[in-house]
């Protein structure tokens, strides 16, 4: 049926590891990974309890398709209560290590209570035991990673692991797998690091031999991969381009925040675009992109690997850093890129290999930056305080930062605590720009509304990934609207939430939401795991899980007020491009969300939608 | 004509859909600690490389088998390994150079690829086509293409 049908309970305070039956109602009722690993949490975990506390619980959970021939049927989210945000936390990662849980016959892992010393999980098949990991604390994903394949002699083991940002608690440190994947946001690596655990190694030797009707299977996973080789975005955008297609797309429209957002439109933007990085520099004559690169299954290959440049200034004497390695991807560049102000290519990898390197979010460490930038532009920080001069477009601060929050070193602690917590610190918390304490990715929401709408409605604080209505308001998918009104934005905003959240769970990668609708994923999910899973279901599972994760937020202690935007964006208007003039207009769009999503004015979902959905 | 399995690296995307399909042909599950061909990924150089079995003519593992176990098949020419014969000693494993014949455990056989009696899975599967099944007299056709179209784009001589 697609499900390994086990899952594995490590209690870390007393050292045991406990297999468990899956609960298969809840599985049926939330597929899988996303989903599932969230009804686990909310069953489990008080939603009052302070993330980085040993009664929070964390989870890597995968889904029915993961490990499977589905294109992109390798991933896996990691799942907690988040200390950036104080919501439910759940991010998604790719490579290779999923698939390769899935194949040692486990859905997924809940780790609760905290260990008394550094400590990994080794998993080989049915094996599962904790380690001492006190000769890997300290030690980078990437020394991880060599470390445990060396020690154990087994180069075929994956590895999802914590860096020294993990481990010193910043606040969206990211839990990295295979060198440079990552479930990336909302500080699940501080709860790892909070917990002392370093990392998991799987060997998964079984892989999935339980799919329902494998033919079926088989005949709709070929049917699936031809959508997405026929299509224009996946089958030729993403793999040549990555996601950095988007960086000058998105400039034109004046969607792409700028030093702090107080801009719309980078005049930098083709210097760290997808174009620059296929065109040879002068320092060396060759192409900052190496190659493109696909995770477990994926028939799309947008990952992007490239080569920094030996001669700049952030790496001389650092061979360790002169490999092909992962990045830019769209998200990082913007963060680290435009959001300061900074157009220097090689300093953005150097800055984005730190993040992978020690496990950090780019995009809120990025964001942060542009948040203390700001600071000392406006004179609130100090050359002194900073340890260095912070302008914006300063790609020297940039990397130094980079290794000072990486490291827990002098300023670097304070932007290890993120933009809410900095600006409030300073005096300035209208600078931060973030939802529910977690910052902006790469679109600015006065240039594309209904991303304004899905940023403060997000239940993991603002983010692409849970409703990319970019794709309908900029790229027409599948149907275009116009970026600039407010009309029908909600409940655009609603069936993108939903639908992401099934494909989501299923354990499939939302990038192939270019490509398909839920028709194209459910005859795969069918055919893996019962005829019940049709469009219509996909769809009722997707509201299921959006009104779970809302229900854990609300008694966590979220209300109506933190479905909100910066005054910047609400007050501001864009000051170019072809949203200039405009603010974003959330006030027209929230309470008809509401309206459509079936909750009350204070953004509660009533008796009878929980009823609906079976969370009554 | 016989045809042999093309590997092109510089086209692969590592996403190991090979090895399912190997593992998925073979066993009827996926999974890639099954397969018998393996990618292999050099970060350093973000190469990654489809490896396998290119069946030799003058094969060692069939002439290292003490049993006669690995025979040829007539129609594709790839080395088969006869299950029901082999010990299991592993001497070919040892005779291979190439490391492509492998024991394993849950069977006490050894396993290397067979071209799926002549549709390899695992052409089939690669999204890139970086494994291509083709004119074993001609695998070095489309390289042969690339020059001649550089060649074909210089001024002529003078």
């Amino acid at each position: 049926m697609a499900w390994a049908g086990k899952i594995l309970r490590v209690n870390l305070t007393a050292g045991t590891c406990k297999a468990e039956p899956l609960n298969m109602t809840w599985a049926r009722q939330y597929l899988g990974s996303r989903g599932l690993g969230s009804k686990y949490l909310v069953e489990e975990v008080d939603p009052k309890v302070d993330p980085l506390s040993p009664d929070n619980k964390i989870i890597w959970a995968t889904g029915p398709l993961t490990g499977t021939m589905a294109s992109t049927g390798g991933r896996y989210t990691v799942i907690t209560k988040g200390p950036l945000t104080g919501a439910i936390a759940c991010s998604n990662s790719g490579g290779y290590w999923g698939a390769e849980l899935k194949a040692a016959g486990w859905d997924m892992i809940i780790f609760e209570g905290k260990s008394p010393q550094p400590a990994y999980l080794y998993i080989n098949d049915d094996v599962a035991e904790l380690r001492d990991a006190s000769h890997l604390w300290g030690k980078s994903v990437w020394q991880t990673e060599e470390i445990l394949k060396t020690s154990l002699q087994d180069p075929l083991l994956r590895i999802s692991s914590i860096g020294r940002a993990g481990e010193n608690q910043v606040l969206f440190a990211c839990v990295v797998n295979d060198l440079h994947r990552a479930a990336g946001r909302s500080g699940v690596g501080a709860v790892a690091g909070s917990k002392n655990l370093k990392a998991i190694a799987v060997r998964g030797t079984k892989g999935v031999g339980n799919v329902r009707d494998p033919k079926a299977f088989m005949a709709a996973t070929r049917a699936a991969k031809k959508v997405l080789a026929d299509n224009a975005v996946t089958g030729q955008g993403l793999p040549k381009y990555g996601t950095q297609v988007l960086m000058n797309v998105i400039n034109e429209i004046g969607a792409l925040p700028t030093r702090n957002h107080r801009d719309v439109q980078f005049e930098g933007a083709k210097d760290i675009s997808a174009e620059a990085m296929l065109t040879p520099r002068p320092a060396d004559g060759k192409t900052h992109l190496v190659t493109n690169q696909a995770c477990f299954g994926c028939t799309i290959a947008c990952g992007r690997i490239s080569k920094i440049d030996e001669t700049h200034f952030s790496v001389q004497n650092k061979p360790q850093y002169w490999g092909a390695s992962g990045g830019l991807e769209y998200e990082a560049a913007w963060a680290l890129g435009a959001a300061n102000g900074v157009n220097d290519l090689e300093a953005l990898q150097y800055a984005n290999l730190i993040c992978n390197e020690h496990g950090m979010d780019p995009i809120s460490f990025g964001a942060t930056v542009g948040a203390v930038m700001e600071l000392y532009e406006i004179g609130v920080l100090t050359k002194e305080q900073i340890g260095i001069e912070a302008p914006f477009g300063s790609a020297r601060a940039l990397c130094e930062l980079a290794d000072m929050t990486a490291n827990g070193i002098g300023f670097g602690k304070e932007i290890g605590l993120g933009s809410k917590r900095l600006c409030e610190k300073y005096g300035h918390p209208e600078l931060s720009m973030s939802v529910k304490g977690q910052e902006f990715p790469a679109y600015d929401s006065r240039g594309i509304q209904g991303m304004g709408l899905a940023y403060a409605t997000s239940n993991r604080g603002a983010c692409h990934l849970r409703g990319y209505t970019v794709a309908s308001e900029v790229l027409g998918i599948p149907v275009k609207t116009d970026p600039l009104t407010t009309e029908g934005k909600p409940e655009l905003v609603k069936a993108f939430q939903d639908a992401t959240a099934a494909f989501d769970s299923a354990g499939i990668c939302i990038f192939t939401s270019f490509a398909w609708t839920l028709a194209d994923v459910a005859p795969q999910v069918a055919a893996a795991c019962g005829e019940e899973f049709t469009v219509e279901e996909l769809e009722r599972i997707g509201e299921r899980i959006w009104n779970l994760e809302r229900t854990f937020n609300n008694a966590a202690g979220f209300t109506a007020k933190d479905d909100s935007l910066p005054a910047r964006l609400l007050t501001e208007p864009a000051k170019t491009g072809p949203a200039k003039g405009l603010v974003n207009k959330l006030p027209e769009m929230l309470p008809k969300y509401y309206q459509v999503r079936g909750w009350d004015s204070e953004g509660r979902p009533t008796p009878e939608t929980l009823a609906r959905l079976d969370l009554g | 004509m016989q045809k042999m399995l093309h590997i092109d690296p510089a086209k692969c995307t590592g996403c190991l859909s090979c090895e399912m399909a190997c593992s998925y042909e073979n066993y009827g599950v996926f999974a890639t600690a099954k397969s018998r061909i393996k990618v292999f990924d050099f970060h350093h150089t973000g190469r990654k490389v489809p490896y396998t079995c290119t069946q030799c003519d003058e094969a060692w593992c069939l002439h290292a088998c003490p049993v006669e176990a690995i025979t040829v098949d007539k129609v594709t020419g790839a080395k088969v390994v006869n299950e029901t014969t082999c010990v299991g000693c592993k001497v070919c494993t040892i005779a291979c150079p190439f490391g492509t014949i492998n024991y394993v455990q849950e069977t006490g056989k050894v396993q290397k690829c067979d071209l799926c009696g002549g549709e390899p899975a695992c052409a089939e599967a690669c999204p890139t086509a970086a494994i291509t099944f083709i004119d074993a007299n001609w695998t070095g056709l489309s390289k042969m293409q690339q020059w001649a179209d550089k060649l074909g784009n210089q001024p002529a001589a003078a």
